[in-house]
Formats: structure tokens, C-alpha cells, sequence
């Protein structure tokens, strides 16, 4: 039925016929009309510290539920400070909806107060921006955004809404005719030659390995992947954001490769005779050098953007299209050889192991974010949805936190946001209430947006933050032993006392400095009723191994100095402070 | 590399060209030339890009403007027959003494005349590319005054190229 509403309320009941619950935002002057309508809307609103939170949270939300995050903010200042985590969201293919206001349409162009050109400063790095000056395109615009952020590789979407669009009426009717693009109509489907091609590649293949990207997961193909593997029994590596797109207990999986992958993982793609790249886009932390990645390696790509075809790594075949769809048709051409030998070569490389070796040391007194990381997998039985922020902990959560469900592990894997952890987790619990969501975040990161353990207080969430407390900015740290002869430019940092901070927002704060301490501390976080904080204070100068530094192959890879770690009476590394 | 045009149907929407020129300083392709104008349809503008790209990064191009919502069409027109002009006007020194010489060059050519003044005069002259760099070589020694080129633009042939137009070149 035909009714006069405001722009506002339209707004509104355009996202609620999205089937949006919860918004992520903060107020001001030109979203003020849509805040005065929220008010009468079913849509429950979540006030952020800062509007990056908001971007992170819509993120989070985004990447846990699978569906688009909402984040709104006013214009100007409100809609630049989205803009580190509209970025983010692009790189990591986020769906997230970001609704911004705009000055009033008159105005636009006269420098106005808190007027930015959001739309224009967003170009690059959203998937598609819309201005919106009339009343009556907010809803198809709203309809709009949300089948750009969610469909085919996912991201973020803004939405500018002018003042007088938001304070004028207009007859309105919620349209449910499905959205309709010109530019989209026709998207290229895989050929049975090309799908011909690739089996071939992989029936005669003697060294397979499938590289595994957060596509698997996007593209709902997780059930599909274990069957295509426990059919071919070819051997799978993950991206960072892959992880979980293939459980991490099957033995077949190999682990993260790149920076910091296992040896064998990194060794096993140069020795491959093919590659099957699943949904992921052989990123420079995967491949290094472009000009020596798996050289004898014959290569296909199974992609939804064909932009990533031959970016990077020129490759025989492309499957461009769903994954899902593509491995789907691909698996019933696909018989490969036996692949025992090449078990056994990969089985053999694996003696060679940092993980392994670090989580059998025993306990030497000292407090290792390696340690604290396992120890919580081993505690949480696997099962936490953990969200990382970036840096040492980052590496070492995708080393010794094993995961074997999709969904489990967000992390700002392409654009590298420190900060982006805590709000991220915010997202990610509002999106999956039932989940214990784990927050495992550097001293540094979780001071770029810790406002927002305000926010975790205000709406009552219940998260678990393990800050690794290391005393400096570990990972540029790490980069300055290695590569800058050890001058610690502003890397170390004197922090608050966290506990303290935790204990000033009325929330539980807790401090553990020996292995032996964690599982209590642990235990007393899972029981608390509201986010807790604890401060693992580790080693302080403990390094990220191995490590193949940027643009170089497995060759220069960087491994741990023996002895590993101290052994037992050997004096301490570091001092500690 | 080689110079590469591509034809870009979008839809005519404010900050669409931003849209596209901003993809190309982003993926850092240079542009050669980029032309916009309407086409027989309403709502649809034609846009004619000209870069140097080898095969592989004319794929990518052709990818990356395809994942703009605006963009309804893109052709790589280096491939196949089409047809290609520029257009530009060349405002050059005449006076009395050398006037009769400037406009016998601009004759060879097939270039108009469309305005005279004591000293100097404009001409008007399409083609390819080529042929417009070759009127202003010719014409630099008398003075060139000003010079303002339009950018290549193409379009698609309809079928094998009438004899009468074969001499104008295929880019």
C-alpha cells in the first residue's frame, strides 16, 4: 500500500526489508533525520567510540554472518573516519552496506560545514558508490547496495543520502521486483573445453596441490572442497584467509603458506607439478617472487573475478565463474593417479617443523604468545570464533589455533588494519550470538580502538580479549632485527595498565605472566558474564618463524636460530622488564 | 606493447568518467587518449580509450572495466576492423606572404579552413592519428600558434571496408 513517508523512514524500512537487524553507527548533523526516524524503526542501533569501529563492525558482522554488515555515519568527518575500514572490507571481499549523510543537496559543492565529497574519496575502494539527492531512489538505491555487496565477489557498498532527501516526503511502496542491472546481466560461464582443460592437467599430474582462498568460503563450497579431496587425494594448502575453508585436522591439509608457512607447505608448492588456486589471488604474501613461484608447476585458476586471472601468476586455465559451480562440474572429470609418492615426499619434508617443536618445549617459566595461542585452541577445544588483529599474534593464531569450520577465523588479511580486531569482534558476536568469540590482538592494535570496549559495555556483549602484551610493535619490530640491523625505530611502547583500563569500563581485567597461569586465567574469562581483558604479558622480543622475507622464494627463507628458544637453566633471551 | 583502443559503452550518469579514469590511475595504466561523447542511445555515452598494453594487461583492463556498474560494453577494437579518427584544429602563422603556401599544405591534406585573420589561420582536419602528426610536422616551420586534438575515436565495422574509405587506415 502506497503511503507519504520521509526519506528517513523509508531508509529504515528498506533496510528492514533487507532483513537487517542490527546497525552499526554513530550520529551527527546530516544523518540526523535518519537517527530521529530509527527511533520508530525495528532495527536495533549499536553506538560506536569512533566511526572506523562502526566500518569494522559492519565488516565483522559481514564476514561472520555471510550477509552485509550496516554501518552509518554522518558526513564529513563521520564519513572519512569509515574510510580505513571501508578499505579493509574491499581488500578482504566484505559484504558491508555503509550509509553515510550528506549535506543538503543545495549546498553540495560550497565547501558547507562537514562537507566531504565521500562518494569521490571512496571511488577505489569501495565496490560501488551511489550519491543520492532525491527521496524517491532511496529505497531502489538501499535494494541496490545490498545485491552489489552480497553477489558475486562480495564488498562494500555506500550509500550517501543528502539531508533534504532525508527530510522530504514521497508517496512510497516497498518494491520486491528483484534488482535489475544492465552492466550485470551477462557474466561468462565455464566452457566444457576449459573444464576439459583442466582435468586433463590434473589427471596426469604426478605432484598436485590445491591452494585454498577465502573463495572456498564465499562461495558456500566447503562441503564440496573435502569431497573433491577425499575423491583426488591431492594435498591442500590455505591462504590466511582461506583457513577453515578446509579443516585444519585432515591430514591432507597442509597448513598456511607463504610469509610465514610452514617450510614444507612453501616447499611442497615449489615442487608441485601442478596447482589448483581455489578462490584466492596469489597475493605477494603467498608468492613472493612472481618470476619463481612453483615455476614447473602447470597452473589453474578457479576464480569468480576475472580481473585476478593473470594478475600476478600467468596460469594455463581459468574457470571463471562461482566456485562452487566450477568445482562442482570439475569433480566428476577428475581421477587422479596415485599420489603416494608425493605423500611421501610432503610427509617427509614435515619433519622440518617450528610449530611442532615450539608447542613441545616445555614449560620454561617464560610466557610465549605461541604458548598462550595453543594453549587456547587446546582450552577452547578448537571451537572459538577467533578475530585477530595484525602482526605477530596475527601469524602465530594462523599457526597454532588449528581450524576446522569456515567462519571461524576474521582477520584483515589484504589491507593489514591494526585496530581492527575489537571492533571486528563486536560485529562478528552481534552477527553469531551463541558463538564464544575470542579477541587476540597485539598492545599495540588494541590501543588504536580499545574506545570500544565502551561500546562491548553498553551493549552488554560478552567477548574474550587476550591482548599478546609484548611491550612494542612485535612485527615491525621483527622487520627491524631482520632488515634494519636491529634500531628499534618507535617500536617500543610504554602502554596503561590494561587490567586497570578493562576495570575502569566495568568489565573484568585479568594479567598473567607463566605458561602455568593461562588456563586459570582462561577459565575465569569463559566464566565471567561480560568481556573480559586479559593481559598476556610475553616475551618480549620473540620473533615470528620461519620467515621468507618479501619478494624472495623459499630459499631465503628465515628459520628459527638453534637453540630453539632457551632450554631449561640457559639464561633468557631478553631480559623483561 | 602497442597502442590498444577501446570502445566503453556506459551509462550516462554523473561521475561515470571519473569512474573510469580513476581505474586507470589506480592500476596505473596510462592513458594515450580518451574521448567521450553520447551515442544513438539515450542514457549511453561512448568512450574511446587508447593505451599501450600488451595481451595480458589488455585482458586486465577489459576485466577491471567490466567490474564497474556503469560500464555496459567494452570492446577491444585493436583486434578486429574498425575505424579510427581524430580531430583537431591547428591555428598557424599567415600573413600575406606565406598564406597562399600554409593553405596549399592544408589542401594536401584535406584540411578546412574555418577562420582567417591578417596574421594567421585555423584549420580543421580529421584522420588518424598519423596523418594529423604529419600535417603538423609539415606546418611547425611556419609557426604553430595553437593546437587542440580531440583524442582517437572508434567504432566497430560493420562488415569488410568499402574501397572508396580504405585508404583512410585501420588502427
Amino acid at each position: 500500500m502506497t503511503t507519504r513517508k520521509t526519506g528517513a523512514q523509508i531508509l529504515w524500512d528498506a533496510l528492514e526489508h533487507q532483513g537487517v537487524e542490527t546497525v552499526f553507527g554513530y550520529p551527527g548533523g546530516a544523518i540526523l533525520p535518519a537517527y530521529d526516524a530509527l527511533l520508530d524503526s525495528t532495527i536495533h542501533h549499536v553506538l560506536v567510540r569512533h566511526e572506523q569501529g562502526a566500518a569494522h563492525m559492519a565488516d565483522g558482522f559481514g564476514r561472520a554472518a555471510g550477509r552485509a554488515g550496516v554501518a552509518i555515519a554522518t558526513s564529513g568527518p563521520g564519513a572519512t573516519n569509515l574510510v580505513t575500514g571501508i578499505a579493509t572490507a574491499m581488500l578482504d571481499s566484505s559484504p558491508c552496506v555503509f550509509i553515510t549523510g550528506q549535506v543538503p543537496s543545495h549546498v553540495i559543492g560550497t565547501d558547507a560545514f562537514q562537507e566531504t565529497d565521500i562518494t569521490g574519496v571512496t571511488l577505489p575502494i569501495t565496490k560501488h558508490n551511489f550519491l543520492v539527492t532525491q527521496t524517491e531512489d532511496i529505497a531502489q538505491t538501499i535494494k541496490k547496495a545490498f545485491h552489489l555487496a552480497e553477489g558475486g565477489r562480495p564488498g562494500p557498498v555506500l550509500v550517501d543520502i543528502t539531508k533534504d532527501a532525508q527530510q522530504r516526503e514521497c508517496d512510497y511502496e516497498w518494491d520486491d521486483s528483484p534488482v535489475e542491472l544492465p552492466s550485470r546481466a551477462a557474466r561468462p560461464t565455464v566452457s566444457p573445453e576449459e573444464l576439459d582443460h583442466a582435468a586433463e592437467i590434473l589427471n596426469t599430474a604426478k605432484r598436485p596441490l590445491i591452494l585454498a582462498g577465502r573463495g572456498v568460503t564465499l562461495s558456500g563450497a566447503t562441503g564440496l572442497l573435502a569431497d573433491f579431496v577425499e575423491k583426488t587425494q591431492i594435498p591442500v594448502a590455505m591462504t590466511l584467509l582461506g583457513i577453515g575453508g578446509f579443516p585444519a585436522s585432515h591430514p591432507l591439509n597442509l597448513g598456511m603458506m607463504g610469509m610465514h608457512g610452514e617450510a614444507w607447505v612453501n616447499q611442497a608448492i615449489q615442487n608441485a607439478d601442478v596447482l589448483l588456486a581455489l578462490g584466492m589471488r596469489f597475493d605477494d604474501r603467498v608468492v613472493g617472487d612472481p618470476k619463481k613461484f612453483a615455476p614447473a608447476a602447470r597452473k589453474i585458476h578457479v576464480e569468480i573475478d576475472p580481473s585476478e586471472v593473470n594478475k600476478i601468476i600467468q596460469v594455463e586455465v581459468a574457470l571463471i565463474g562461482d566456485l562452487a559451480g566450477s568445482l562442482g562440474a570439475l569433480a566428476p572429470k577428475v581421477s587422479c593417479q596415485d599420489l603416494t609418492p608425493w605423500h611421501d615426499f610432503i610427509g617427509d619434508l614435515k619433519g622440518d617443523s617450528a610449530v611442532r617443536d615450539i608447542q613441545q618445549l616445555p614449560d620454561s617459566g617464560h610466557l610465549y604468545a605461541a604458548h598462550v595461542i595453543s594453549d587456547l585452541w587446546n582450552l577452547t577445544e578448537g571451537n572459538a570464533l577467533v578475530v585477530t588483529d595484525v602482526g605477530q599474534h596475527q601469524m602465530w593464531e594462523a599457526q597454532y589455533y588449528k581450524h576446522d569450520a569456515p567462519r571461524k577465523l576474521i582477520t584483515s588479511g589484504g589491507l593489514g588494519t591494526m585496530g581492527f580486531a575489537l571492533p571486528a569482534a563486536i560485529g562478528a558476536k552481534v552477527a553469531r550470538p551463541d558463538e564464544e568469540v575470542w579477541v587476540i590482538v597485539g598492545d599495540g592494535g588494541f590501543q588504536m580502538t580499545a574506545a570500544e570496549l565502551s561500546t562491548c559495555a553498553q551493549e552488554g556483549l560478552k567477548l574474550n580479549v587476550a591482548i599478546i602484551n609484548n611491550g612494542y610493535l612485535g612485527m615491525v619490530r621483527q622487520w627491524q632485527e631482520f632488515f634494519y640491523d636491529k634500531r628499534y625505530a618507535a617500536t617500543p611502547m610504554r602502554n596503561p595498565d590494561f587490567v586497570k583500563l578493562a576495570q575502569a569500563h566495568g568489565l573484568l581485567g585479568l594479567r598473567v605472566d607463566k605458561r602455568a597461569g593461562i588456563e586459570e586465567v582462561v577459565a575465569t574469562a569463559r566464566a565471567a558474564e561480560g568481556t573480559t581483558v586479559i593481559d598476556f604479558r610475553v616475551e618480549r622480543e620473540d620473533t615470528v618463524y620461519p620467515m621468507v622475507p618479501s619478494g624472495n622464494t623459499i630459499e631465503a627463507m628465515i628459520r628459527r636460530p638453534e637453540p630453539l628458544l632457551e632450554k631449561k637453566g640457559d639464561k633468557p633471551l631478553v631480559k623483561k622488564d | 606493447m602497442r597502442a590498444r583502443a577501446f570502445v566503453v559503452l556506459v551509462e550516462d550518469r554523473p561521475g561515470v568518467l571519473d569512474r573510469v579514469a580513476s581505474l586507470f590511475r589506480r592500476r596505473a595504466y596510462n592513458i594515450e587518449s580518451l574521448a567521450v561523447g553520447h551515442t544513438e542511445r539515450p542514457g549511453v555515452s561512448h568512450i574511446t580509450i587508447v593505451m599501450n598494453a600488451d595481451d595480458r594487461v589488455a585482458r586486465l583492463v577489459e576485466a577491471n572495466l567490466y567490474k564497474l556498474v556503469d560500464v555496459l560494453e567494452v570492446e577491444d577494437v585493436s583486434n578486429v576492423p574498425s575505424v579510427t579518427r581524430d580531430l583537431a584544429l591547428i591555428k598557424v602563422r599567415a600573413g600575406h606572404e606565406s598564406r597562399a603556401e600554409v593553405m596549399q599544405v592544408g589542401e594536401v591534406f584535406r584540411a578546412r579552413v574555418v577562420d582567417v585573420s591578417p596574421d594567421a589561420l585555423i584549420f580543421e582536419i580529421t584522420g588518424t592519428e598519423d596523418k594529423i602528426n604529419r600535417l603538423v610536422e609539415v606546418l611547425r616551420p611556419f609557426g604553430i600558434l595553437g593546437l587542440a586534438r580531440t583524442g582517437r575515436v572508434a567504432m566497430v565495422r560493420e562488415q569488410t571496408p568499402a574501397e572508396e574509405f580504405a585508404h583512410e587506415g585501420v588502427l
